[in-house]
């Protein structure tokens, strides 16, 4: 077994020993931060990945495959059913796996400072690991049934957590309204489960292989079996990603879902969607995605439209978030519906920038939320004037948001636009025009946010907040004791060292990723370039 | 990358890593704060002018940033003698609204708040917002220009919402920043139609393609739209007035030389795309003399004085848009440096003014010429500048414009004539309205008697006055570089190879006709003035008043035809959204469960008709198996 082998099996297995862990520790505290220690392996054996990736290349032969893996693990799994455990990475996925691996870190951390009300920290901290088993296992996956299983590990956990810890206070209507979330989660992404097992079926049965890496470029497989096998997967990966108008159990979940269940949703989980369609659905069935990308292109659009329009008539702060993950995904999966390399790569880069960003703008609604026990935009004004920190790093993740040149979300919408561009033809320079104009109202719901929640005199909920650190959970909701304050019954302003260190390295990526692309972009060149050979 | 190119690429570093450091200083480090402004303002300054010592020819350095499939993005500088000429005057400006902004920030006599609680990030959004105009003035690629373009409306956001005193800065930010975004879709269409045609965003690669004309064409308007949003230009130019809510210092940074300037700059540097198209050409030329003649109109009839510089500076950048429109680059940026000098001048003395007052509503001022001496000779030359008093700057630049214009008319550059007979009369009109509400301006504020008998106005401070004295040199004087053949060939080498206006600076019979439209104007608002000195010289627009002071309407219009139906369709989509897509979804989901419950309630049946029930489908599968039975 190769270095690159090992830390192949070491980014699965470290996460899903350190959950065993958590579970069998019985103490809280010791069992959060073992799973932090986990989570933070597990990270270091992602980043280890990118090193000693050169040489894999020349292992080839004369007409190289489609997917060239830096590192792979082969091994027959089930011989009888011609199962095999196989893995690997290369460019495509490497990204998303560090991002997988970071923002479960940050999560960990986060819960060792504070756990949202509903359940133990320990059961939260395995469930999250758990979790992020199930996405490094679907981005790591070179085997049809292999990926199918990963995908799957992911859903009930996550409505576990949703449904655990999620919403906000205990009485039967916040209960009913999280239970409901989870539900709906849960149900509409089996939903879409079927279809990724029956397409899965569909083309394992025309090939007679699950090997992505022989799959890729749909040889062997019929034009209408191509057909049949997009439709099927793409389905499937658009209730994920969401694509509108499959979008509907975002929103719900997004919101009733705890601060860290929100950031691994949107940071992450999301992604296995426009991953998927990118490694399964396009490379394995490439005349269908031809076939299917006017639709693919439309549908993006109207997501990017919709999603910004129903945030510009949003009220609440998380659900705004929420649904500005449509409209970030449509770019996304705009970018991948025009088939060109620009389109994938800024599809690519646009993935991880969303990671980044969201993942911040939900702990910072978190973080609100927590501090002034509403997320109503009515009843949130002049955080500036009581938080300036808190409001400044909302400002700042409100900006990257929409797609500041220079923060990491630029490269990825503006380049979807240049690649439908690039495609030519009034079609694709329709749907360019139209995700451009989506880039305008972008801003105008993100700068609508700023404006209801940091300017202005201070609301009520936000004059109660003290100037200082948010206090440990004993603190909180005992009147303050220090002198020169009213006996006031309520959260501090300011940041707590936990939170500064779950949002540092948030903020850090967001200005370098922008600043420096290639950090994501210098990796996937050729995988990308790769994959539109078979395109062609 | 020799040494120029170091220097170029510096330029905005600079004042970069002042802002990144100011943004993480503590809110209590003020002195701190002050010193990386006014470092990284007069670190740029230092670089800009060696800059513009050492360039001899054009320079270009490049190297690639990003590839995008086929497309190219490089990170690299582009400088030239219009570009070291530009980058000194931001440069400049940057450091006196700096050094300014220490003593305007301080608590006043009029603040009942601490206003001066978050200088750090104030004087570090002045700094970024000083090294994006800086990044747009050298930047050699398309992309790196819009990452400018774009840092700077952000700070323009951040800056015009700085002030929490008034309550309608939110909304003036918002609105700055949504108005130009909007120009911006079209900047960006243009910039991927380019770089998607060249394969490069590189601009030295985006001009030496040859595209072909339809593509040239779409590009050049859709980059228009940009020009139009940060220039102010109609009909984007609606943003402008309202951004007075934010600091005067700040008003002075973005009307002065760094925002409205970067939509003109822009066109410079793709002159020769634009030079090839006369239909964009043509559609600039229209939008210059409406916005020409809207801003100077607007300017007559404003009470609040700030608003007066802000729809002149509408109509200035008019007169650029309009040399831009007849084919004259120079003519453009030769006017955009006299524009920087004295509208920072006017707007820094105008902040004093309002700083000594306490409103800046005109018909509280009147009579401070004695007060305010300094302030007062400070905004003679700053007004003379701008309505085009000989030899003071504006007036040799306003000439340059006109004599571009005449040029065209008369056949002679890539524009059409009818271009330039329209460039050249609204051009002449506005000398006369300029000197007529430049006039008004004066004679309101500074002479007759004081209308606030409470005020006790007095020169500012040094801190203030400085800035001032020191920006009155080249509004009055730069008008006369123009005859350096140093000065003129920096700016002309732009505009290499390309047709029309040799010379920068005019001398000759057509210098009389703008003159006798100053003095008319001029004279027409002072006979108003004499007749009655305590009433607005703006009586005599009679019922053409209101509509120029509500600049005819515009914004109504906007907020009806884009912003309400803009809203409008959000809720609209909302409810779509959640009560049909969702509906639909949790509609199966009931829809499911009734069946299921109803499936449920059926097999909950009483014995009989559960016998009953049995019977029947042990009759049917026998029948089935008989009739399968008989057929094979």
């Amino acid at each position: 077994m190769s270095f690159g082998q090992f830390l192949l099996v070491a980014v699965l297995a470290v996460p899903a020993l350190g959950a065993l862990a958590v579970a069998a520790t019985p103490r809280d505290r010791a069992a959060r931060v073992i799973g932090t220690v986990a989570a933070a392996l597990t990270l270091v054996a992602a980043l280890a990945l990118v090193a000693d990736r050169a040489g894999a290349w020349t292992a080839y032969g004369p007409t190289p495959p489609a997917v060239r893996p830096w590192h792979s693990l082969d091994l027959p799994w089930v011989p009888g059913l011609d199962l095999r455990f196989h893995l690997g990475v290369d460019g495509i996925s490497w990204p998303l796996v560090v991002l997988t691996a970071l923002l479960t870190l940050l999560c960990c951390g986060y819960s060792l400072w504070r756990v949202p009300a509903g359940g133990s920290g320990r059961a939260l901290v395995a469930l999250l690991l758990v979790v992020e088993v199930g996405i490094l296992g679907t981005f790591l996956a070179l085997d049809l049934v292999l990926f199918f299983l990963f995908f799957e590990v992911v859903l009930l956990p996550m409505y576990a957590i949703i449904v655990g810890w999620g919403g906000e206070g205990s009485d039967a209507a916040a209960v009913d309204a999280r239970r409901r979330a989870g539900r709906k989660f849960a149900l509409y992404t089996l939903f879409g489960s079927v279809l990724l097992l029956v397409g899965v079926y569909v083309v394992v049965a025309a090939a007679g292989t699950a090997d992505i890496v022989a799959l890729t470029g749909g040889a062997g497989l019929s034009r209408g079996t191509q057909l049949a096998a997009f439709v099927l997967l793409a389905l499937a990966f658009a209730v994920k990603s969401p694509l509108w108008p499959l979008h509907s159990w975002l929103p719900d979940a997004h919101t009733q879902a705890p601060t860290v269940g929100s950031v691994l949703l949107a940071g992450v989980l999301l992604k296995m969607g426009t991953y998927g369609l990118i490694r399964v659905a396009v490379g394995v069935a490439p005349a269908g995605a031809r076939w299917a990308a006017p639709v693919l292109g439309v549908l993006a659009v109207a997501a990017i439209l919709v999603g910004s329009l129903v945030c510009l008539a949003q009220t609440e702060l998380k659900r705004l978030i929420a649904y500005s993950s449509v409209g970030h995904m449509g770019f996304v999966l705009l970018g991948i519906a025009t088939l060109t390399a620009t389109g994938i790569q800024a599809a690519l880069i646009g993935n991880v920038a969303h990671g980044i960003i969201t993942g911040l703008l939900f702990f910072l609604a978190g973080a609100i939320k927590d501090r002034t026990r509403t997320g109503a935009l009515g009843e949130l004004s002049g955080l500036r004037d009581v938080a300036p920190r808190l409001s400044g790093l909302l400002a700042f993740a409100a900006i990257a948001s929409l797609a500041l040149p220079g923060l990491a979300g630029f490269w990825g919408e503006a380049f979807a636009v240049v690649a439908a561009i690039e495609s030519g033809g009034p079609f694709w320079t329709t749907l360019a025009v139209l995700a451009a104009f989506g880039g305008a109202l972008t801003a105008a719901y993100l700068l609508r946010l700023l404006r209801r929640v940091t300017h202005g005199r201070p609301s009520p909920a936000v004059a109660a907040l003290r100037p200082g650190l948010p206090g440990d959970p004993a603190v909180v909701g005992q009147p303050s004791e220090s002198a020169g304050h009213p006996a006031v019954v309520g959260q501090r302003s300011g940041l707590a060292g936990a939170e500064l260190a779950a949002w540092a390295p948030l903020v850090l990526l967001a200005l370098a990723v922008g600043l420096a692309p290639a950090l994501v972009l210098g990796v996937a060149e050729a995988p990308v370039n790769a994959l539109m050979e078979v395109l062609r | 990358m020799n040494t120029t190119a170091l220097l170029g690429a510096l330029l905005p570093v600079v004042p970069l890593a002042a802002a990144l450091v100011g943004l993480l200083l503590p809110f209590a480090r003020r002195r701190v704060a002050i010193g990386l402004g006014v470092a990284g303002a007069a670190g740029a300054l230092a670089l800009a002018v060696a800059l513009l010592v050492t360039l001899v020819d054009p320079v270009e350095a490049s190297t690639t940033w990003i590839r995008f499939g086929g497309l190219t993005v490089t990170l690299g500088v582009r400088l030239d003698g219009a570009a070291a000429l530009v980058a000194v005057a931001v440069a400049a400006v940057a450091l006196a609204v700096q050094v300014y902004s220490t003593g305007y920030l301080e608590r006043g006599p009029h603040d009942d708040v601490d206003v001066d609680r978050r200088y750090p990030p104030y004087a570090a959004q002045i700094s970024l917002f000083t090294a994006a105009m800086l990044l747009v003035v050298v930047s050699g690629d398309l992309i790196l220009l819009l990452v400018g373009w774009e840092v700077m409306g952000i700070c323009s956001y951040l800056l015009i919402a700085h002030d929490r005193r008034l309550s309608e800065a939110p909304a003036a930010a918002v609105k700055a920043f949504l108005v130009t975004r909007v120009g911006d879709v079209g900047f960006l269409l243009g910039i991927a139609l380019l770089g998607v045609s060249a394969g490069s965003f590189r601009i030295a690669d985006v001009l030496a393609h040859d595209h072909s004309i339809a593509t040239r064409t779409a590009a050049g308007l859709l980059l228009l739209a940009g020009v139009a949003g940060k220039s102010a230009q109609f009909p984007l130019h609606t943003w402008l007035p309202d951004a007075m809510a934010g600091p005067t210092p700040i008003s002075a940074l973005i009307h002065a030389a760094t925002m409205v300037a970067a939509g003109v700059y822009a066109v410079t540097r793709l002159w020769p795309l634009f030079a090839a198209t006369p239909t964009v050409l043509a559609v600039l030329g229209v939008m210059a003399s409406v916005s020409l003649l809207l801003g100077a109109l607007a300017a007559t009839a404003q009470d609040d004085i700030k608003r007066v510089l802000a729809w002149s500076t509408v109509s200035q950048i008019g007169y650029m848009t309009g040399a831009l429109a007849v084919g004259s680059p120079p003519a453009a940026l030769f006017h955009l440096l006299t524009h920087a000098a004295f509208k920072a001048l006017l707007f820094l003395a105008v902040g004093a003014v309002i700083h000594a007052v306490g409103t800046a509503s005109m018909s509280r001022m009147g009579g401070l010429r004695h007060s305010m001496p300094v302030t007062f000779w400070c905004m003679v030359i700053g007004l003379g500048a701008l309505a085009g008093v000989p030899p003071l700057s504006g007036f040799w630049s306003k000439e340059g414009v006109l004599a571009a214009a005449e040029d065209a008319l008369l056949g002679g550059g890539p524009a059409p004539a009818w271009v330039g007979w329209l460039v050249f009369l609204t051009g002449l009109v506005g000398v006369a309205i300029t000197a007529w509400y430049a006039t008004r301006l004066l004679l309101r504020t500074f002479l007759g008697a004081a209308r606030d008998p409470l005020a006790t106005p007095h020169d500012p401070p040094g801190v203030l006055r400085w800035p001032v004295l020191l920006l009155a040199v080249p509004a009055a004087l730069l008008g006369l570089a123009g005859f350096s053949p140093w000065f003129a060939g920096r700016l002309l080498s732009t505009a290499a190879g390309e047709l029309g206006a040799p010379r920068l600076v005019h001398v000759g019979p057509l210098m009389v006709l703008p003159l006798a439209l100053l003095l008319l104007g001029a004279a027409l608002a002072w006979a108003g003035w004499r007749r009655d000195t305590a009433a607005d010289p703006a009586a005599a627009l009679g019922p053409l008043r209101p509509v120029f002071a509500r600049a005819f309407r515009l914004d109504d219009v906007q907020h009806a035809l884009v912003v309400r139906p803009t809203t409008a369709l959000g809720r609209a989509t909302r409810a779509v959204d959640e009560r049909v897509v969702d509906g639909a979804v949790t509609g199966t989901g009931r829809g499911a469960r009734a069946l299921g419950g109803g499936l449920g309630a059926l097999h909950r049946a009483a014995l009989p008709r559960a016998a009953a029930a049995l019977l029947a489908g042990v009759l049917l599968i026998g029948l089935a198996t008989a009739l399968i039975g008989a057929t094979s």
